[in-house]
Formats: structure tokens, C-alpha cells, sequence
């Protein structure tokens, strides 16, 4: 693929971006949320199409119209979801469309003898004649995998999150299928979030960072921390004179911790943790992508119901976990993701601003319209949201007058604690200042805030102190003085 | 000019706009080919004609359009209204006359206007039987997780069932008057349903537009996940919602019984539940929730009557009337479609560039 360009309307997805994957390579795909990896993907697998650029297989030059015609060529993709159905049995989801005919009825036993030579091939042995959904997940990915080479003579296999689900062994399992597949000549795209199973398994790595490519790099060649400094975007020779604007000022702790959560934790999303959170101080969560940081908040918000631990809220032990009631008890979360969990697009901007103030009050305490507007317009005032009126609707705002509608939803419920997972993502430089400076001076009011942020800079330039993620667990906690290097090779973990 | 212009713009996004000329261009219709439509006199001493007929059945549909409305605005639809409607019917009438041991008491004495239950039991009690089946819907949808369009198909399909169990498989028929005045009566000169609906819309509008239900109702139907994380108990809201659908459509059973003066367990109420779907629909309430309008409602159930009845009084045989409602009702809702606008557009562009 050579100087691919894609835009979206107000975004520009990718940027001149070149891509090669060679015979018998596993290459990785990386890069932090918007980075463009999925919109390569998908105009690799004939999902969009480019504006500009060529693309070319076996030197000959094609551009899919469709999934099916990506197929056709040779270009199989198996997605983070299976699209695969469980009631029907192994062989038939691996055949399904393609079944072997006699007098023009369907020869089950030359299907399930086919369908066996397949997985055999993969060195998975299993009954093809059981139904898909008695095995596990890992297990259903590999069929996922059976299914789409046997679809189309397959030259390229597009493997998107495949070990998301997966634990430890099975996640082993997939690697030595993906292995032979690669031995036999088949080129691999690996797109995951894990960079140990990068370092595990791939030959190559693409970096890709705001839609533009970073670098296409040899894996043995490029150290953990430079492949994280690429993701996120730091230069390392940056490190030694960069100049840390820290924005903040000292924090006194008084009395106990405001919230307090001892080995809480829920399976499968993040292991069990302690975290203390005074009044008035922030507190960063470095981690990359999927490292659990947002699961972590949803867990503090009471959107998942742990199933380890104890959560202690001023001084009082949460027994119910519901959004509703974490709202009761101070605490604000402003989700990650703005559109499906933030802003309820087709209403105002004072709706939305009301919105959870009103939740808090119940149905019958209506907010009369002169307070909803001098709430409104308070907020609007003081975030600097540009919008003729408070009765425009949220959908017509840019992304970061919408991220100020939903902190000032937040801040107008008065919160003890502010959580804000990405609060300043996709939205521009001016207003990002803003925020982060906002967060100050609510921790200076006498707040306390979680600040996650997949800038380590930004995450710097707030906390007062700071937790890192890897892999679901939080492995270190750092104080004030830490520099951006130390956190880097933390999140990354040691070289193995 | 840049005024008028501009509260044009207002009356154009305004939810009330499209119902509003459908309704009107019926009208215009009628003024031309309806002979005598636009006659009102007095007879009997209160208004009658066309357009009182119209008010007078409408307001079932009005009633039934109420509570759909904010089902609907759930991103929800209720389609057990009509076989409510005939539950409750049921349920009032055999109280009136009760079907016991199959067979209805038809003495001297119960003929006589006289009833075996008194009347504010009977009504009380269908209200509240239709009640529990608009609580039963909610429990699926809310409670179960059922998608609305199922969970409610249950009652639509059994509701007729329960409807004939009610009165032991019999068509009921009332004698008792003063149950007549419910949907025969006259206030004012004007029919009583319509008093009923209008009053039963106002208490809904203070209910929803005085407090913040409203306000969740739509923010549910735009965003479920959103609200959630804001603290709005979904489940609940969803509860009352479907709750209160069921206990309109036991207020519109109870003027429909009274109205044909008895209850018929299969056929009262029949296809209701389509007309207040559509009524809603043409009220420019989204059937995948959201922004809603009760008033535009009311207005899409007027619409949907005045055609009803403009077919009858044009003469169009009843057997292709259905065809012909269906046929309004398709170019209203394209009317709406954002497509339509988009195809419109660029005829007129294309009509443009070539003159």
C-alpha cells in the first residue's frame, strides 16, 4: 500500500500512510486510540475506499469494493467479535455457503471430512460434527480463523483483537497456529493492544499516530520503550531537556482518604487493586490502551459491579453499586467515550447540562426553566462553550464544546469526586489547557480527581501523583517527582 | 423580512408543522369534495355533523395515541393497546351484566337501567385491570429485557383471550344508561369523549413537561447509555411508561364499550393499536425514541380519523378504505423522511441546472 489517504468529514484519518506486508510475516498494526489502524483495516479489507493511494497484491494493483470482494482476492479478516453461529455445528460454520454437493442435496460427510482436513491443518482436533457454541472462545476463534482461509484461496489473514478475550494458553494456542500459517507462506496482519504478545509473536511493526505513519520497524530491533514513546509520541531524546510546566500547586492532605478501595477488583476486566483518593488532590492513571485504566473508573463509578473487594466512600462502605447511586454520593464520571456514553446528542445544551442534576433530584423535583437556564449559562460562561445559545442541540457542537457540555453535567451535580477518563481527547490544543486547568483548580476547591489521559504529558502536568497500568493491573505508584521516562518503562514492563 | 423568515424557519422544525398540514390538506379536501362537511347543527340539543363525529371517535385514537407516545419516545411500541381496549371493555360491561355460568342475566330488572355492580366499581375496575396489563408489558420490557416489540405481542395475541374469558365467550350488550353517557354523552353541546381525551392530554402534559419524565422519557430514547451513566433509572421509567399506556387504553375500552353500548372480546379495539402507532408516527415522534410531542399526537390521531371519516363520507366502499388510509398515511411519513427531502433537493437542483 503506498501513500493511502482517507478522510472523514472534519478529520483526516490517514495521511500519507505506506504500508508493505511481505510472504510468511507477522506484522503488527499499533498505535493509540484514532491513530488510524482501523480505517487501514478497513480500506484494506474493502470496507472504505481512499481518496488517494494504491494498493497492490502480488504486484498487481487492486482496490476491493466490498468485504466480499477483499475475500475474493485473497484478503480474509477475522474480527474482535465472532461473527460465527453457535448453533450450528463446527463444520457447517467453517463450510457454511461453500458445502459439498451430491445430487444437489448437501453431503454431510463429505463436509464433515472436509471440514476435519481443514482444523487438522491447523492442528486442532476437535469433532466438527458438535455445535460451535461447546467450545470456548479460543477454540471459536480458530474455527473463525478455519473459516476464513477456507473462504478464498487466502493470501493475506487479518486477525483484529483476536486475544482480547483469551486467557493466557489459549492466547498460546492462537500464536502456534498463527506460526504455522506463517510458515506455510501467509502474510499476517496482527492489529492488539498487548505488547508482549507483539514482542511474542510478530516479525515487523507498523506504528501509526494521528492517522500518519510513525515507521515501519524490525520487532527484535525496536526496544519496548521506544515503540511506546512512538505510540503516544515523544521523541526519547526529548526527555533529557524537556521542561515540565507543571501547572499545579501543593496539596495538603487532611483527615482520611475521601474514597478508599481495598483489593477491589471484577474478573476479566481489572485485577484486584487499593487506591486511596484524598480531598483535593488529582490522581493521574498512566497505562496504554486497554491496560484497564477505564475499566478501573467504571468499577469506581459503580457501572460494574466488582466481585472482589471493598469500596469505602467518605467513611461509608458502598454496598450498591449503580451509577445513580455513586451519583448521590458526590462522585462524577465523564466517560471515555463522548458519543455512545457522553452526550445525549438530540438534546440541548441546558438539557444536557441538567441532566444529572435533575437524575439526582428525581422526576418530581423539577429544575423550574429559569434555573435550568442559569445553570446553563453559568456553565457555559465559566467552560467557555461557544454556541449562540443553550438551547442549541449537542449534536451541532464541535467535540470539545460537547466534552465541556458533559464536565459541566458534572460539575454542576457539585461532585465530591471527579472522574475523567480521556477528558480532553479529540478535542483541540486551546481547550485542552483549559480543561486541565480546570482540573486544578476544582482539586484546589477542595475536589478530588481521577485524571486518566493516554497523555503522559498531560497526565505529568496534573496529577499530584500517579498510577500505572499494564495488562489489567496496576503496577506502580509514582509521587510528584517522576519523570515521563520512568512511567514510559513501566507502562511497557521489563524487556524480556 | 428577515423576520418572518425566520419564524417560518420556527414553524417548519417545529414538531407540530407536518401533522399540522396533513390535517389541514384533508380538510381542503373535503371543503371540495365532501358536500355538507362542513355542516354543524343542533340537534337533540348539542352540535352535530362531520366534524363532531370526527372530535367524538377520535377520541379513542386520542387516547390511545397519549399513552403510545411516550412508549414510543422509549424507543419502545406498545402493540397490546387494542386488545387492552378490549379487555377493559369486557371488564366493565360484565360487571354491568354479568356473564355467570355462561349466561347472561337478562330479567326484567337488569334490562331496566340497572346495573349489578355500581358504576364507579365497574369503571374503577377496567381501569384497573388494564392498568396491570400495561404493568405486565413493562415488567417484560423492563424487568425481562424482552424487546417491546415482543414482550407485547404477548398481551396482543393472549389479550383477546382473556378478553373472552372475561365475558365467557359472549358479545355483551349494556342496557344500563347512565354507562352510555361515557361515550354518547354531551357537554357543553360538544361530545364527552372529547372532554375525557382533552383532559386526560393536559394531565399528561403537566406530568410530562411540569416535572423532568418527560425530559428522561426523551433522554432514554436518544441515548439509554448516556442516561444511565447520568443516573437515570431506565428500567423504571420504562415501568410507568408502558403502565400508563395500559390504563389509556382502559380509559379509550370504557368510551368505546359505552359508545356501541357493548363489548365484543374479539373485535373491540381490533387494528386500534396500528391507528395509534401511525397517529404518533405522524406526529413526528421517532419510532426509535426521543423528542416527542403530545400534542402532535393528538393531532396525528385527528388525522388519521378525519381521513377514516372523510372515506365514509365520500362513500368509498369499506373494503377499500384501508387501502386508501394506507395511501395517506404513506405520504405523510414520506413527507418526513429525511431521503425523500434528499431526493427532492436534488430533483429540484438538477430541474434548476437544466432550465
Amino acid at each position: 500500500m503506498q501513500g493511502i489517504y482517507k478522510s472523514f468529514p472534519g478529520v483526516q484519518a490517514l495521511e500519507n500512510v505506506d504500508f508493505e506486508l511481505q510472504r510468511g510475516e507477522i506484522h503488527a498494526i499499533v498505535g493509540e486510540n484514532g491513530a488510524g489502524k482501523s480505517t487501514l483495516v478497513k480500506i484494506i479489507t474493502g470496507v472504505e475506499r481512499p481518496d488517494n493511494g494504491r494498493i497492490e497484491l502480488n504486484g498487481v494493483p487492486i482496490q476491493a469494493k466490498s468485504p466480499q470482494n477483499a475475500q475474493e482476492l485473497g484478503i480474509s479478516t477475522v474480527y474482535q467479535e465472532i461473527n460465527l453461529c453457535e448453533n450450528l455445528s463446527v463444520a457447517e460454520n467453517i463450510l457454511l455457503g461453500r458445502e459439498p454437493r451430491k445430487f444437489g442435496r448437501i453431503d454431510w460427510r463429505a463436509m464433515q471430512a472436509q471440514a476435519k482436513e481443514i482444523l487438522q491443518h491447523l492442528e486442532i482436533d476437535i469433532d466438527p460434527t458438535k455445535d460451535l457454541g461447546d467450545y470456548s472462545i479460543a477454540i471459536q476463534q480458530m474455527i473463525a480463523i478455519a473459516r476464513a482461509l477456507e473462504i478464498s484461496s487466502a493470501k493475506v489473514l487479518i486477525l483484529d483483537e483476536p486475544t482480547s478475550s483469551l486467557d493466557t494458553h489459549e492466547t498460546a494456542k492462537l500464536f502456534q497456529v498463527m506460526r504455522k500459517l506463517k510458515s506455510e507462506g501467509l502474510g499476517i496482519i496482527f492489529i492488539t493492544h498487548f505488547i508482549d504478545q507483539i514482542y511474542e509473536v510478530t516479525d515487523r511493526i507498523t506504528i501509526l499516530r494521528n492517522g500518519k505513519l510513525v515507521g515501519t520497524y524490525d520487532t527484535p530491533a525496536l526496544p519496548r520503550l521506544e515503540l511506546i514513546a512512538k505510540m503516544i509520541g515523544r521523541v526519547m531524546g526529548d526527555f533529557n531537556d524537556m521542561v515540565q510546566t507543571k501547572l499545579r500547586s501543593d496539596q495538603q492532605r487532611e483527615g482520611g482518604p475521601l474514597l478508599q478501595a481495598k483489593s477491589l477488583g471484577h474478573s476479566g476486566s481489572i485485577a484486584p487493586f487499593n487506591l486511596d483518593l484524598y480531598a483535593g488532590e488529582v490522581v493521574g492513571l498512566a497505562g496504554l490502551l486497554g491496560s484497564g485504566r477505564t475499566e478501573t473508573a467504571q468499577l469506581l463509578f459503580g457501572i460494574d459491579k466488582p466481585d472482589s473487594g471493598t469500596l469505602n466512600m467518605a467513611g461509608e462502605d458502598v454496598k450498591s453499586f449503580s451509577p445513580a447511586g455513586s451519583i448521590a454520593k458526590g462522585i462524577a464520571f465523564c466517560p471515555e467515550d463522548r458519543k455512545a456514553d457522553g452526550i445525549v446528542d438530540e438534546l440541548t445544551i441546558r438539557e444536557n447540562i441538567v441532566l444529572a442534576v435533575q437524575s439526582n433530584k428525581g422526576w418530581a423535583k423539577r429544575l423550574t426553566k429559569h434555573q435550568q437556564y442559569e445553570l446553563a449559562d453559568k456553565f457555559i460562561k465559566m467552560l467557555a462553550i461557544s454556541t449562540p445559545s443553550a438551547d442549541q442541540k449537542v449534536k451541532n457542537l464541535s467535540g470539545g464544546n460537547q466534552q465541556k457540555v458533559i464536565l459541566a453535567r458534572w460539575l454542576a451535580t457539585n461532585p465530591q469526586l471527579l472522574i475523567l477518563d480521556e477528558p480532553t481527547r479529540g478535542i483541540d490544543i486551546g481547550a485542552k489547557a483549559e480543561i486541565q486547568k480546570l482540573v486544578l483548580e476544582l482539586a484546589e476547591e477542595g475536589k478530588a480527581c481521577l485524571f486518566i489521559s493516554s497523555e503522559l504529558e498531560e497526565v505529568l502536568r496534573t496529577s499530584h501523583r500517579i498510577n500505572v497500568l499494564r495488562d489489567q493491573q496496576f503496577v506502580a505508584e509514582f509521587s510528584d517527582a517522576v519523570d515521563e521516562h520512568t512511567i514510559m518503562q513501566t507502562m511497557a514492563g521489563s524487556e524480556k | 423580512m428577515t423576520q418572518s423568515r425566520f419564524s417560518w424557519q420556527q414553524l417548519r422544525d417545529s414538531q407540530l408543522f407536518w401533522p399540522l398540514l396533513a390535517l389541514a390538506m384533508i380538510l381542503l379536501f373535503n371543503l371540495f369534495f365532501t358536500p355538507g362537511f362542513y355542516n354543524i347543527e343542533i340537534k337533540d340539543g348539542h352540535l352535530s355533523g362531520f366534524l363532531v363525529d370526527i372530535l367524538n371517535r377520535g377520541s379513542v385514537l386520542m387516547l390511545l395515541a397519549i399513552g403510545m407516545t411516550m412508549v414510543i419516545a422509549t424507543g419502545g411500541v406498545d402493540l397490546s393497546v387494542g386488545a387492552v381496549v378490549a379487555i377493559s371493555a369486557a371488564t366493565a360491561t360484565v360487571l354491568i351484566n354479568p356473564a355467570l355460568a355462561n349466561e347472561l342475566i337478562s330479567s326484567e330488572e337488569l334490562i331496566k337501567d340497572v346495573t349489578s355492580t355500581p358504576l364507579w366499581i365497574c369503571i374503577t375496575a377496567a381501569l384497573l385491570v388494564a392498568t396491570l396489563c400495561g404493568l405486565w408489558n413493562g415488567l417484560l420490557v423492563s424487568r425481562g429485557k424482552i424487546q417491546p416489540m415482543v414482550a407485547t405481542l404477548v398481551l396482543m395475541v393472549a389479550g383477546r383471550g382473556i378478553a373472552q374469558l372475561i365475558t365467557h365467550g359472549q358479545i355483551i350488550t349494556v342496557y344500563y344508561t347512565p354507562y352510555f353517557f361515557i361515550g354518547n354523552g354531551y357537554l357543553l353541546g360538544l361530545p364527552f369523549p372529547l372532554f375525557i381525551a382533552l383532559f386526560v392530554y393536559l394531565c399528561t402534559w403537566l406530568w410530562a413537561r411540569r416535572t423532568a419524565f418527560g425530559m428522561f422519557v426523551e433522554s432514554i430514547g436518544i441515548n439509554a447509555r448516556s442516561s444511565f451513566l447520568s443516573g437515570i433509572n431506565e428500567k423504571n421509567i420504562k415501568l410507568v411508561v408502558y403502565t400508563f399506556c395500559g390504563f389509556c387504553a382502559g380509559i379509550a375500552g370504557l368510551i368505546y364499550s359505552s359508545n356501541v353500548k357493548s363489548a365484543d372480546a374479539n373485535n373491540a379495539g381490533l387494528n386500534l393499536e396500528l391507528d395509534a402507532i401511525l397517529a404518533v408516527v405522524i406526529g413526528g415522534t421517532l419510532m426509535s425514541g426521543g423528542r416527542f410531542s403530545l400534542l402532535a399526537s393528538v393531532i396525528g390521531a385527528l388525522v388519521i380519523q378525519s381521513t377514516t371519516t372523510t372515506m365514509y363520507a365520500v362513500g368509498v366502499p369499506a373494503m377499500a378504505a384501508s387501502a386508501i388510509k394506507g395511501l395517506v398515511v404513506l405520504v405523510v411519513i414520506l413527507l418526513y423522511s429525511e431521503q425523500t427531502k434528499l431526493v427532492l433537493t436534488r430533483v429540484v437542483e438538477r430541474v434548476g441546472a437544466r432550465s
